[in-house]
């Protein structure tokens, strides 16, 4: 339990910083200040300044908008494609709609993310959006498997017999009956996919490939620092722990939401 | 005779599942590089070429054609070790992929390796000590390990190992000219950063796989015949929690492989990433059809030898798909 409170308080943290960020940050990036460059931590600067003489604090702030919108929006293209698969799939156990979309998702597995979101921004370039479509790419599948394997338990319960005694058609049934049954399920993957999307966004950013400047991203403040880090370490260090803190929230939530949700789960056990 | 008769549909089965996935992989990358724009031959020779020097280059290049011929002629050039000449450097791109393998193939395997030196004995602790501080430790330490990006920690690494104490270069690779340690230094603090996450993951999955047998009835009749705690952990748990275990290991190597690609640039290492990336920058496609589709291969291959492996391990599994 309090595994999930720490989870809920640094999610809400980062999302919080994330808003404010739209309508207040302690000073404007766009501006740039060279001789208030590379400062430590102080009160003027909580996080200190970069070698523009920007706020770093604005900065992360800033960044944890694009994180934040690019992991989302990739799970979003990943439920939004992979749960009516998913559904497809399971409701007709063993037909061909079945095995194509199965087999499409091996073929997803077999290519690494980082291998799509590569080929993706070789072909159409680097850029947030893309960015957004090889994460979300790669989610497909997560939901489509969970879904399917989800379904297929519930598909032989009574209660679904009833439905279709009662005449209602597959597509009825999958919406009506099945989805609002593996809602827990999709909470608890959605949070987990998301937390694995903000590393990916990171991983990206920093090689390049993510959000292009000037939208402020985590990745690519430590890529920038990355030449500075033997004079100037806390340029690296926070934006680093924003990544780990908000991905550590999220895990946390994730798995505090699994015990909540299945009591059946054993405490501890995983 | 029944026996050997599933093993071999098993067999053929999979080995068919295999082509299929080659077939199409290869197939959605080659559409994937036709749909982009500019031809490679007129960037190579920019705006000025004469017309006849382009259709020559073009020719060379294996550019004309249809794109069903340019496709088959692709592939039946990799099934033969040829990946084409790169349009950059104009020299063969096989040449250039084997020189960067040396680099890549040993970090993934030092880092596999890394990985489940670490996992093994932690995994194992903690799920033997079910609930104790030391379990909380271990799951402690492995829920920060998946949280941390890992170039960031490689950089905090260089700061501490190569910068302050200067036990490891920051960056760069010795080559393996130099000795087998002076290649193993330059690839510690790389290896170290890729193995941190998979070794978290897989020390949780190794405790839970664990916990899960430990749980069923037949360690408690091992143990109700006398064996003792420590005896049928290893004797009866372990053996039998391996099967999960195999898959993340299996899964893994096809991570480190293309993870790498990341940590390659933090440390500058002249490996298979660096040179996606500098081919991805210099437009030089061909390259980066290549190196994908090389690791996809080896990820598809990976996971064959790993269900493999499982039939050989679980006779249950051979009739299952």
């Amino acid at each position: 339990m309090r595994g999930l409170w720490l989870g809920i308080a640094l999610v809400v943290l980062f999302a919080g910083a994330a808003l404010v960020s739209f309508f207040w940050v302690p000073y404007d990036i766009a501006q740039l200040k060279i001789a208030e460059k590379l400062q430590g931590p102080s009160w003027a600067h909580w996080l200190g300044t970069d070698h523009f003489g920007r706020d770093i604090l604005s900065m992360i702030m800033l960044g944890a908008r694009t994180s934040i919108a690019v992991a989302l929006v990739a799970v979003g293209i990943g439920m939004g494609f992979g749960v009516p698969l998913g559904l497809l799939a399971a409701a007709r156990r063993g037909g061909w709609i079945d095995e194509l979309v199965m087999r499409g998702n091996d073929l997803i597995f077999a290519f690494p993310s980082l291998l799509i979101a590569i080929l993706i921004t070789a072909i159409f370039g680097a850029s947030a959006v893309n960015a957004i479509v090889a994460i979300g790419i790669f989610n497909i599948p997560v939901f489509a498997r969970l879904v399917r394997g989800g379904a297929l338990g519930l598909w032989a319960r009574d209660y679904i017999l009833s439905a279709r005694v009662a005449g209602k058609g597959q597509a009825r049934i999958s919406v009506e009956h099945i989805l609002p049954n593996l809602a827990n399920l999709l909470i608890v993957q959605g949070t987990i996919q998301f937390s694995l999307g903000i590393l990916a966004e990171a991983g990206l950013s920093y090689v390049g490939l993510g959000a292009q400047p000037p939208v402020p991203s985590w990745g690519r403040m430590l890529a920038d620092s990355q030449t500075m880090i033997s004079f100037a370490p806390h340029l690296a260090l926070f934006p680093g722990m924003a990544i780990l803190l908000t991905v550590l929230g999220l895990n946390l939530l994730g798995d505090g939401l699994r015990d909540v949700m299945d009591p059946r789960v054993r405490r501890g056990a995983r | 005779m029944v026996e050997r008769g599933r093993m071999g549909r098993f067999l053929i089965r999979r080995i068919f599942g295999v082509v299929v996935a080659l077939v199409v992989a290869s197939g959605v990358i080659f559409l994937c590089l036709e749909i982009v724009p500019g031809d490679p031959a007129a960037y190579m020779l920019g705006v000025n070429a004469r017309p006849d020097t382009l259709a020559a280059l073009r020719a060379e290049l294996g550019l004309d054609g249809t794109a069903l011929q340019r496709y088959l002629s692709w592939v039946s050039g990799m099934l033969r070790g040829d990946f084409g000449v790169s349009y950059t450097y104009r020299t063969p791109v096989s040449g250039m992929i084997y020189d960067r393998m040396w680099v890549s193939l040993p970090l993934a395997l030092y880092a596999l390796g890394l990985s489940v030196i670490i996992a093994f004995p932690a995994g194992i602790f903690a799920a033997s000590r079910r609930g104790s501080a030391g379990d909380l430790g271990v799951m402690g330490v492995t829920q920060l390990g998946v949280a941390v990006p890992n170039f960031w920690f490689a950089m905090l690494m260089v700061v501490l190992f190569a910068i302050k104490l200067r036990w490891f270069p920051a960056g760069g690779f010795a080559g393996w000219d130099k000795g087998f340690w002076a290649g193993m230094k330059s690839l510690t603090l790389p290896a170290v950063a890729l193995a941190l996450p998979q070794a978290s993951i897989l020390t949780r999955v190794m405790r839970s796989a664990l916990l899960d047998v430990l749980g069923e009835d037949f360690i408690r009749t091992a143990r109700a015949k006398g064996g003792s705690r420590g005896r049928v952990l290893w004797a009866h748990g372990l053996r039998n929690a391996l099967i999960p275990v195999l898959t993340i290991i299996g899964l893994q190597f096809s991570f480190l492989l293309a993870g790498g690609i990341i940590i390659e640039n933090v440390f500058y290492l002249p490996g298979l990433g660096r040179l996606v990336f500098q081919a991805i920058s210099s437009r030089d496609l061909i390259v980066v059809e290549s190196v994908v589709m090389l690791l996809v291969f080896a990820v598809i291959a990976v996971n064959f030898a790993v269900d493999l492996a499982y039939g050989l391990v679980d006779p249950r599994l051979r009739g299952r798909r």
